[in-house]
């Protein structure tokens, strides 16, 4: 899972966009530096607790964050053969882990280069993969891993073991942490970043839930940009800033009635899966042709995680159970038949992403019940978040295009026509 | 006690009709629980009564289960939806799902969602150094227990417990003993064979087959040991099949001396230990001490090392990778066993292993190749 940027919006950058790059590379400056000084710098998994490393005072990076930037930046290429040449990894694994595989191994990029790490970190309510990808990292460069495990959850809630033996891991984690960087876990700390991280989350609710509106205010690709910010910086007082300048301008297109969505919006889409990074633009563009806005998504949801500041066992139920991946079918389909209702969709399109089969191994059923409930209309097409040679640009095109005639019937079908 | 080749005659059959051995408990009155790989408690099973068997797909053509999995799905979980949404498992109680891949927790969603026959889900904790993680695992155990008590409108006792996780120890000692001895005897334990032995006990109550190896293991050490002069070859994957893959090592002179197969031995090198306060926290405990799988999260990353005390054990001179198709949680290790055993001036050789109508042609060419530098 991760983000990146949009390239070339054709109006000038907003403000809100200028800031979250700034603070993304930042994040990169601030940590080369922090290397730099000898201190220790970790790799996390996307939807680890950052709240433990922000109390702690460490720089943490976001591989998949940053293997999403160089798939968006056409650069992912030699680090794909890389990683299935000389490095022998199987062709089916996910594609972020490739090529952070591969980075890792040769650490040759023109930007963002992200310094190495002296501990990882995982948390696998997103993936299995994760695991595997990072038991690769401690054992080639011998480097401290930290498992952080949420357990699936078969349950439509956390059972009281998970969480006890979740937070286990926590305070294991955070003493092994303190061991290894010499920092000290402050309580007083730690009840502050929740606190920023809650607000935080809280404004990026608001943001996406204001694409309920009609026009929706943004251009729905556009929420993705800004998910460096929840991802990589959530529990930062940056990220507060932000986010408060993007609904701010959201607020003003809402108050003019206008969008930067180019064009008029025909239809409301729904947009399941990652985005398709290396493809990010000729998805937008067919979109676009097409009169379709994505106005709601699960995945950038993935990082409201919401709890109450103070409450350990709140923040650990909400690390567990926010990511779809790691909650039982029922679940996922009401949280998303809630939001095709709610954000008024008149479709909804899978990405069925080649790299990641825990969001593709059940969509099928997934499709199925959706469409029971909600009657909403879906296509799928094949994709993968940061493999470019997993994509047809024909396929995509086709798809959408017959998928607009699909909408048309049931719009027609809804408004008695 | 039946002779060494009546008791592989009957291990080959069984192993070649888990459906006969399905009817055949069915119509003794017993009920059957359904095991999916892997390592799922088949011991609380067998505790109340019932004959666990495993789920491990079968060669079959893929219809039903593209309703549910894409392509890239692995073949044994596609299988087993096959199977599961066609009634071929018709007559199974239930059926023990663990969430061990990403491919796992959505077949377990899937399976719930098309499958008529019950699933009973956990999940184990991957960080397994903490005793925590035990007690997580009795908590995910018991449930397992409840409903299983639930099902059947019995209890089990720990008595019924101890029992059987005596039963599971002596028999996987028993596997142990086996696999320890094969490598004397090839003229008789070819790969085919040997395979059957290991597959058999997965249709079997475990009761009958501790008798079962029991004759074989009397039965090979009455003979003596045999100078094999060919190739020795270790195995490693999730499993090796089917038949006419097998038929490849034979025709080229290569023994299976050793595995390191989900279906095979990864299931039976770790007993359920003694220490525990109680049974069910014995039985968890099993969980954290198996090592070397792609499945259990080791901080250590003990597979190489395993792999190559395997050949030195075994005199091995070759690794074969029996690769399932799709599966990541295999294809991840790869790269770090592979590099320790060319280090180590082992060579190896990594093929794919599908479920599909398949020609192993491929394959044969490869492995004859393979045979030769070894
Ligand atoms: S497998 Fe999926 S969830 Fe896991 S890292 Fe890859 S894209 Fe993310
Ligand atoms: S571990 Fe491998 S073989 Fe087993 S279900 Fe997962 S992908 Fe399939």
């Amino acid at each position: 899972m991760s983000e990146q940027q949009v390239k070339k919006p054709k109006r000038p950058m907003s403000k809100s966009l200028i800031m979250v790059r700034q603070q993304l590379a930042d994040l990169y400056t601030e940590a080369g530096e922090a290397k730099a000084r000898g201190e220790k710098i970790g790799w996390a998994a996307s939807i680890f607790p950052q709240e433990i490393c922000e109390t702690l005072g460490l720089v943490v990076l976001y591989p998949e964050n940053h293997s999403a930037g160089i798939a968006a930046r056409h650069q992912a290429d030699p680090f794909l053969q890389r990683a299935e040449g000389e490095l022998e990894y199987n062709n089916d694994i996910c594609s972020y882990a490739k090529i952070n595989l591969s980075y890792i191994d040769t650490r040759n990029l023109e930007a963002n280069n992200m310094p190495l790490p002296d501990f990882m970190l995982i948390a696998n309510n997103i993936c299995n993969q994760v695991t595997k990808w990072y038991e690769n990292i401690g054992k080639r460069y011998n480097v401290p891993v930290y498992m952080l495990d949420m357990s699936f959850n078969h349950e439509n809630f956390v059972t009281d073991s998970r969480l006890k033996y979740i937070r286990a891991q926590m305070e294991d984690i955070i003493a092994s942490l303190e061991k290894l960087t010499g920092k000290k876990f402050d309580q007083d700390r730690f009840r502050e970043v929740m606190e920023i991280s809650a607000e935080n989350k809280d404004l990026w609710i608001k943001a996406n839930e204001l694409q309920a509106n009609s026009p929706a205010p943004l251009n729905g690709f556009e929420l993705f940009n800004y998910m460096s910010a929840m991802v990589c910086c959530r529990g930062k007082r940056s990220t507060t800033e932000i986010l408060k300048q993007l609904i701010s301008e959201i607020e003003e297109h809402i108050e003019k009635g206008d969008s930067t969505y180019p064009g008029e919006q025909k239809y409301r889409v729904f947009w399941e899966g990652i985005a398709c990074w290396p493809h990010f633009s000729h998805n937008f563009k067919v979109m676009k042709k097409l009169g379709m806005n994505i106005v709601a998504t699960a995945y950038v949801r993935a990082w409201a995680l919401d709890y109450i500041p103070g409450d350990l066992d709140s923040l650990i139920k909400a690390y567990t159970f926010t990511p779809s991946n790691n909650t039982p079918i029922e679940t996922l389909v009401e949280r998303r038949s809630r939001d095709l209702i709610k954000f008024k969709c008149d479709g909804m399109i899978y990405h069925l992403n080649r790299s990641c089969k825990v969001m593709a191994m059940q969509q099928a059923e997934i499709q199925r019940r959706l469409t029971e409930i909600t009657g909403v209309p879906y296509v799928s097409f094949d994709g993968d978040q940061s493999d470019f040679r997993n994509y047809s640009e024909a396929q995509f095109e086709t798809r959408m295009e017959a998928f607009t005639e699909i909408m048309d019937q049931h719009k027609a079908v809804r408004e008695g026509k | 006690m039946a002779n060494l080749e009546a008791r592989l005659k009957e291990v080959k059959t069984i192993a070649k009709s888990p459906k006969a051995q399905l009817k055949k408990y069915l119509a003794a009155g017993k009920k059957v629980m359904g095991c999916f790989p892997m390592y799922v408690p088949e011991v609380i099973a067998h505790a109340a009564g019932m004959v666990p068997m495993g789920m491990w797909g079968a060669q079959t053509e893929q219809k039903l289960s593209k309703l549910y999995l894409p392509a890239f799905a692995c073949p044994l979980m596609q299988s087993n939806m096959e199977l599961g949404l066609r009634g071929t498992y018709e007559g199974v109680t239930a059926a023990m799902i663990p969430t061990m891949c990403d491919t796992f927790r959505c077949v377990s969603q899937n399976w719930k969602s098309g499958v008529k026959i019950p699933m009973i889900s956990f999940s184990f904790p991957q960080n397994r150094k903490l005793q925590a993680s035990v007690e997580f695992l009795e908590t995910e155990y018991e449930h397992v227990k409840s409903c299983i008590e639930e099902i059947l409108g019995t209890k089990i006792t720990d008595e019924a417990l101890e029992n059987s996780v005596k039963i599971y120890n002596e028999h996987a000692k028993l596997m142990m003993k086996f696999a320890e001895i094969v490598p004397d005897h090839l003229d008789v334990i070819t790969p085919t064979v040997r395979h059957e032995v290991m597959k058999s006990a997965m249709f079997v109550d475990k009761a009958e087959h501790i008798e079962i190896m029991k004759d074989i293991i009397a039965g090979l050490e009455a003979r003596p040991a045999f100078n094999w002069t060919g190739k020795r070859v270790v195995l490693t994957g999730i499993t090796a099949e089917p038949e006419s893959f097998l038929k490849i090592f034979e025709d080229n002179g290569l023994a299976v001396v050793a595995d390191d197969l989900g279906q095979e031995m990864r299931q039976y090198r770790t007993l359920i230990p003694d220490e525990g306060k109680t049974v069910m926290e014995r039985i968890a405990r099993q969980w954290n001490n198996r090592y070397a799988c792609p499945l259990a999260h080791d901080e250590e990353f003990s597979r190489g090392d395993h792999l190559l005390d395997l050949c030195n054990k075994t005199k091995a001179t070759g690794v074969v990778v029996c690769l399932m198709k799709f599966c990541d949680p295999e294809e991840y290790d790869f790269p770090l066993y592979n590099k320790q055993l060319r280090d180590a001036g082992i060579p190896s050789l990594s093929l794919d292993i599908d479920q599909q109508p398949t020609n192993y042609d491929q394959a044969r060419t490869r492995l004859q190749a393979f045979a030769e530098i070894l």
